[in-house]
């Protein structure tokens, strides 16, 4: 269905720029001949693995260049990425998400863990090993301005990976850049020109036309549209998707905007701090996000709506900023800045887990689903103050659905109880009482039952019933 | 910005170690190796083989490599003796050896050089940095104009002509044409208003190239400085444009400056040869010029070393004044 | 005169030569041309609007549309850096408050700058001198304008630090720029330009260089802090989203001129011009559903030196062909009313505009 919808769109939108309908054909005749485009592995089956990935950037200091830390630009990390699908990473500046780019293309070398592309391990591969790869897995950078030689013409630049790889195209080098240049919407004939003479968004083109250049199967974008205009962004997130449609291209595709990572990806990565905090299918992501992160994140991005203007019962504004990945804090990352931090928060990681098909969290205490350490109930001081700054309604609706999740697990499944009792918090007595409320409100709707309906209910449930003095949602 | 401080003079004590070692091996290894003799040298060509000999003893030539290292390291900080039979002669302190060709020891001519030297670097450097950078920062801020292009001229001959070519074109107007001036050098004990006679036409012959120089740099410093957001912030702020110039682009063209001038004076420090050769001024330059043509190696060795520490002071003078500058130095 | 006035705002194309305007800040006609080697940029090219004490301006448009331009202009920003021969060229009205500061003796509008109106700027790590602590900026900021001692300054700068969030703003006034956070410099920036309590501030790209996280701290700042002084504000950006936050009317500029102009809903539920429709089409949302595709504008911006001829978005606009004789690649479209201080410049009929956003668009959208 979805489709048939797409070639609608498709037909519909010949009077644009992107001139890939139009030229596809004939580049899918060629693909027939060459029967290169796509190359082998059913789409699904996992391309690249990575596991326990880290990379650490050592600062040294004084005369003798002593290490004295560490960037932990990227602290340990576990994903796939299957054939022919998107998967999009997510973070603020300093997350890490650029190294994770640069470490799975083989562009930095990893501090410790393992990158499988294919299911052969790559990790330590020197420049050499990594030749024939550098084929399978090309890389798109963020600045199309000093990411192309100026001294270089197209023709040179896109046709470059031909010579570094030995690679004779059918045809000829130059009929095949020529080529590539029309499948990402250049006119062939712009051959000779040398960059200066093209606007950002035909730059960008012209690296993407250069990644394709040898077909390959794992493309990384970094950043690849946030240099552009908003109305060229659009020209090249269409063509990435045409492409990839096209010639069954698998993507990472790195950025800050989510809702440009929105539209691109099937599968979306949320980093923090050198951490995946949440890894999910990219409907659940958006329409039920389990991080706290994700959520603030999310409620963060301004909507182009002047009626949601100042939505401040939407959004919930964290407080501070990034801590700095020298020293990260203990336990889970976020806990600084988090309205539900708690005390086991402080002292366990929680790990990566896949709490719904589909959809892996890093939390102790996630939204929109049963809680993982429900014997931890005492926000820390620190959580307190950031539940100031989340609006009331947002706290509400957490609360409310957090409890119906409950709910719906505890009929299906009563005897599980999947949080982890090890780590018996030190709960401060005096504000015990206050917060039993947040646990007591908990169950009183799990037993409420229907989690369908209790929705508008829970939410006035746990208003009232943790009206008083309970200090998430009524902090003030 | 105390750390700061103690890193860099520490890491100055250990460069100029490593430098006198350096200049140790310069020249008395490399003669060695290339098989001249340096007592041979000493003593001159017709010597008979006991004297030559007996140089050879009372300058330690036959010692290990390392016992003369130490030697030459310990006669600079500490002074040193040369003995040979009966023959002592002590060298006090900063013993830099004796002159192959006068036998004095060196260290009293340069400490009698090096002020004429000093006076004629630092003179100019006042000179060049008042008119350079004046003439770069006109220059920035009337970019285009005839004014820019006929200073830029001007700078270019400075750069491009050289010092002999403009130090005897000025002694040939002012001193012998129009007669203004002596040009002969006077002491400055025994006049004050000789001394800056005789000085004025080599300052003005140096900070002309130098002033020239500096002239381009800051023109094209400033122009980059006047392109960024701060300047623009300051002019949202409602300051006055001179406030502007002065207080906000000044401070930051300053810091290339900064690391030139040091380079420069401390390189001059060895002798501006050329200009004191054109105006006979008994620096260091002129002495120089004398030890080389004789192959006079200590005192090579000595005015080497003196530059160094004069290189090694003058940057230490500016990475100071840099972190005065420039807070985000002092974290480096 | 008055006539010529009168009917001039009704079109939103003052006449220039009328006195006396009723609005807090009034732009007529404004021009901005650069001339370069290459020819005459013409940077902002013919541009008019009105803004109320209290208000907020969003003005958007891409790379090159002319719209930090025109916050420079009306700073008088635009001759203030430029030395040599290569002067900008400037014409039109700017009134501020009363005062029309184009022709104003340029000591005047100095004074004015960073007391009557202040800027914001996007990279606050470049906006701010490295050299200087915080407070030194913001101190000097405020005794150009007030004849105080330092001491009385800096406690004012504290107190602004204070007020715009910036934690332990006694210790940290000593601090310098690279001592802050992003999100701290651009709250540092903010304090420094409202030191003086201006009433016009503008605020270019304000949060396009921060995350998205600080982008939420910071725009709910500047809503609560212009609550607060109730200045008049203009936002420039590319970004929908954020002037969707901040503004009241929009002004969506391209290639140095406004094609449609009109308070925020206006534009945003009943945009008239094909330009605005792109830029809607161009973004992924994040409050709608997931759409299939993205409705890109086709082509790049125009070049500011050879404009193309009659509407300069004509070689980019889908609907190029639907007014008759060509009058598209020919004659320059006018702002005209399409509805209540509803403005857009398009040879396309009001009925035309109307069925293709309601038919054609904004189903896709």
């Amino acid at each position: 269905m979805s489709d048939e919808a797409k070639d609608e769109t498709k037909g519909k939108a010949k009077d644009e720029a992107v001139a890939i309908p139009a030229q596809s054909d004939g580049t899918q005749e060629k693909a027939g001949g060459t029967a290169t485009l796509t190359k082998g592995a059913a789409p699904g089956e996992t391309l690249l693995k990575v596991t326990g990935l880290q990379k650490h950037f050592p600062i040294k200091k004084g005369l003798l260049q002593r290490q004295v830390g560490a960037v932990r630009a990227v602290d340990g990390i576990d994903f796939e990425v299957r054939s022919g699908e998107t998967l999009g990473v997510v973070g603020e500046s300093g997350c890490g998400k650029s190294t994770m780019g640069r470490l799975i293309t083989r562009l930095l070398e990893p501090t410790a863990g393992k990158v499988e592309f294919q299911g052969k391990d790559i990790t330590h591969l020197g420049v050499g090993g990594m030749r024939p790869l550098r084929r399978d897995v090309q890389m798109i950078f963020q600045d199309p301005y000093s990411s192309l030689n100026p001294r270089h013409t197209i023709g040179t630049i896109v046709s470059a990976p031909f010579k570094l790889q030995g690679v004779q195209p059918e045809g000829g080098v130059k009929k095949e850049v020529q080529r590539l240049l029309s499948v990402v919407g250049l006119n062939p004939e712009h051959y000779n020109r040398y960059p200066h003479e093209f606007s950002g968004g035909q730059r960008q083109r012209i690296g993407i036309a250069r990644a394709l250049a040898l077909n390959p199967r794992l493309v990384v974008a970094d950043e690849p549209v946030s240099a552009l205009d908003v109305s060229i962004q659009a020209q090249v997130v269409n063509l990435l998707d045409d492409l990839q449609d096209e010639l069954g291209l698998t993507y990472v595709i790195i950025a800050h905007d989510l809702s440009v990572v929105r539209h691109v990806s099937d599968r979306i990565a949320v980093m923090y701090l050198g951490k995946i905090m949440e890894l999910a299918d990219r409907d659940l992501l958006y329409k039920s996000p389990m991080h706290p992160y994700t959520k603030a994140l999310m409620s963060a991005v301004p909507i182009p709506d002047p009626a949601r203007r100042g939505a401040k019962s939407e959004r919930i504004l964290l407080k501070g900023d990034v801590p700095s990945p020298i020293s990260p804090p203990s336990g889970c990352r976020f806990h600084t800045r988090c309205w539900k931090a708690t005390q086991i928060c402080t002292t366990t990681e929680p790990p990566l887990k896949e709490l719904r098909p589909g959809q892996q969290v890093a939390c102790h205490h996630p939204e929109n689903f049963e809680d993982q350490a429900p014997q931890d109930v005492v926000l820390l001081t620190a959580a307190k103050e950031a539940a100031e700054l989340v609006s009331e309604d947002a706290l509400a609706e957490s609360a409310a659905t957090s409890a119906a999740v409950a709910a719906e697990v505890e009929a299906e499944s009563p005897a599980d109880t999947a949080s982890d009792g090890g780590d018996e918090p030190a709960a401060e007595g005096a504000d015990d009482g206050e917060n039993a409320g947040d646990g007591a409100g908990n169950a009183e709707e799990s037993d409420s039952g229907n989690a369908e309906e209790s929705d508008s209910g829970s939410a006035d449930g746990s208003d009232s019933g943790s009206a008083d003095e309970e200090p998430p949602a009524k902090g003030k | 910005m105390l750390a700061y401080l103690i890193r860099r003079l520490f890491a100055a004590a250990v460069m100029l170690v490593v430098i006198i070692l350096v200049v140790f091996c310069i020249f008395f290894l490399v003669p060695k190796w290339a098989g001249v003799d340096i007592a041979l040298n000493f003593v001159g060509k017709q010597a008979d083989p006991a004297a030559v000999e007996g140089v050879r003893e009372k300058l330690g030539l036959g010692d290990p490599v390392l016992v003369q290292a130490w030697e030459f390291f310990k006669g600079i900080f500490a002074g040193r003796t040369y003995a040979a039979g009966g023959d002592v002669t002590h060298c006090a302190a900063p013993c830099f050896g004796y002159s192959f060709k006068t036998e004095q020891s060196v260290w009293p001519v340069l400490t009698e050089r090096f002020p004429v030297t000093l006076a004629l670097a630092l003179g100019a450097a006042v000179l060049w940095l008042i008119f350079g950078v004046a003439a770069g920062v006109l220059s920035a801020l009337k970019r285009g104009t005839l004014w820019d292009r006929g200073a830029m001229v001007v700078a270019l001959a400075g750069v491009s002509l050289p010092i002999y070519f403009t130090g005897l074109l000025s002694l040939a107007i002012f001193s012998y044409g129009l007669g203004w001036i002596d040009g002969e050098f006077v002491p400055l004990e025994d006049s004050f208003s000789g001394w800056i006679g005789g000085m004025i036409l080599p300052w003005i012959t140096l900070a002309f190239l130098y002033a020239a120089m500096y002239a381009r740099i800051t023109r094209a410093t400033m122009l980059e400085i006047l392109g960024e957001d701060y300047i623009r912030t300051a002019r949202a702020k409602g300051l006055k444009e001179q406030v502007v110039i002065s207080k906000h682009a000044m401070r930051s063209t300053l810091t290339p400056l900064l690391t030139m001038l040091g380079m420069d004076l401390g390189a001059l420090m060895g002798g501006a040869i050329l200009t004191e050769t054109t105006f006979s001024l008994p620096g260091l330059g002129q002495k120089v010029l004398d030890a080389i043509k004789n192959h006079d190696l200590p005192f090579i060795l000595g005015v080497v070393l003196i530059t160094s520490l004069a290189v090694l002071i003058a940057n230490l003078v500016v990475d100071i004044l840099y972190a005065v500058i420039d807070p985000r130095v002092r974290l480096a | 005169m008055t006539e010529l006035s009168k009917s001039g705002a009704a079109v939103g194309e003052p006449t220039g030569t009328s006195p006396a305007p009723t609005a807090f800040l009034e732009v007529r006609d404004l021009k901005v041309h650069f001339p370069t080697d290459d020819g005459l940029v013409k940077s902002v090219d013919g541009l008019s609007f009105q803004l109320e004490k209290g208000k907020t301006l969003g003005i958007v448009g891409e790379s090159g549309s002319g719209k930090s331009v025109t916050s420079l202009g009306i700073m008088g920003l635009h001759t203030a850096g430029q030395y040599g021969k290569r002067k900008a060229r400037i014409s039109g009205e700017i009134w501020l408050d009363g005062t029309e500061l184009l022709s104003a003796d340029p000591d005047h509008v100095r004074k004015l700058r960073g007391r009557e109106m202040a800027m914001i700027f996007q990279d606050p790590l470049s906006a701010l001198h490295p050299y200087y602590t915080i407070g030194q900026q913001i101190v000097e900021a405020y005794r150009i304008h007030h004849k105080v001692d330092k001491k009385t300054a800096k406690r004012r700068a504290v107190e602004m630090l204070d007020r715009v969030g910036i934690p332990q703003p006694d210790k940290r006034v000593d601090s310098y720029p690279h001592e802050f956070s992003g999100g701290m410099r651009q709250r540092a920036m903010i304090a420094m330009s409202l030191v003086n309590n201006p009433e016009l501030l503008i605020a270019d790209e304000p949060t396009t260089a921060l995350d998205v996280t600080v982008q939420a701290q910071i725009l709910d700042l500047i809503r609560d802090l212009q609550k607060e002084f109730g200045s008049a504000v203009i936002v420039i950006t590319h970004d929908l989203g954020v002037v969707a936050e901040l503004a009241d009317d929009l002004l969506v500029m391209y290639g140095g001129r406004c094609v449609e102009r009109g308070p925020a809903e206006k534009v945003f539920y009943e945009p008239r011009h094909p330009y605005t429709w792109g830029l809607l089409g161009s973004m992924p949302r994040l409050d709608r559903d997931q759409q299939e595709r993205l409705i890109p504008v086709k082509g790049s911006p125009p070049s500011l030196i050879n404009l193309p001829s009659g509407c300069a978005f004509n070689p980019r606009c889908p609907y190029a062909d639907v007014p008759k004789d060509d009058v598209t690649r020919t004659v320059r479209p006018e702002l005209t009313e399409v509805g209540s201080k509803h403005w857009a410049a398009c040879h396309m009929s009001q009925e035309q505009r109307e069925r293709i956003w309601t038919e054609e668009i904004a189903p896709k959208l």
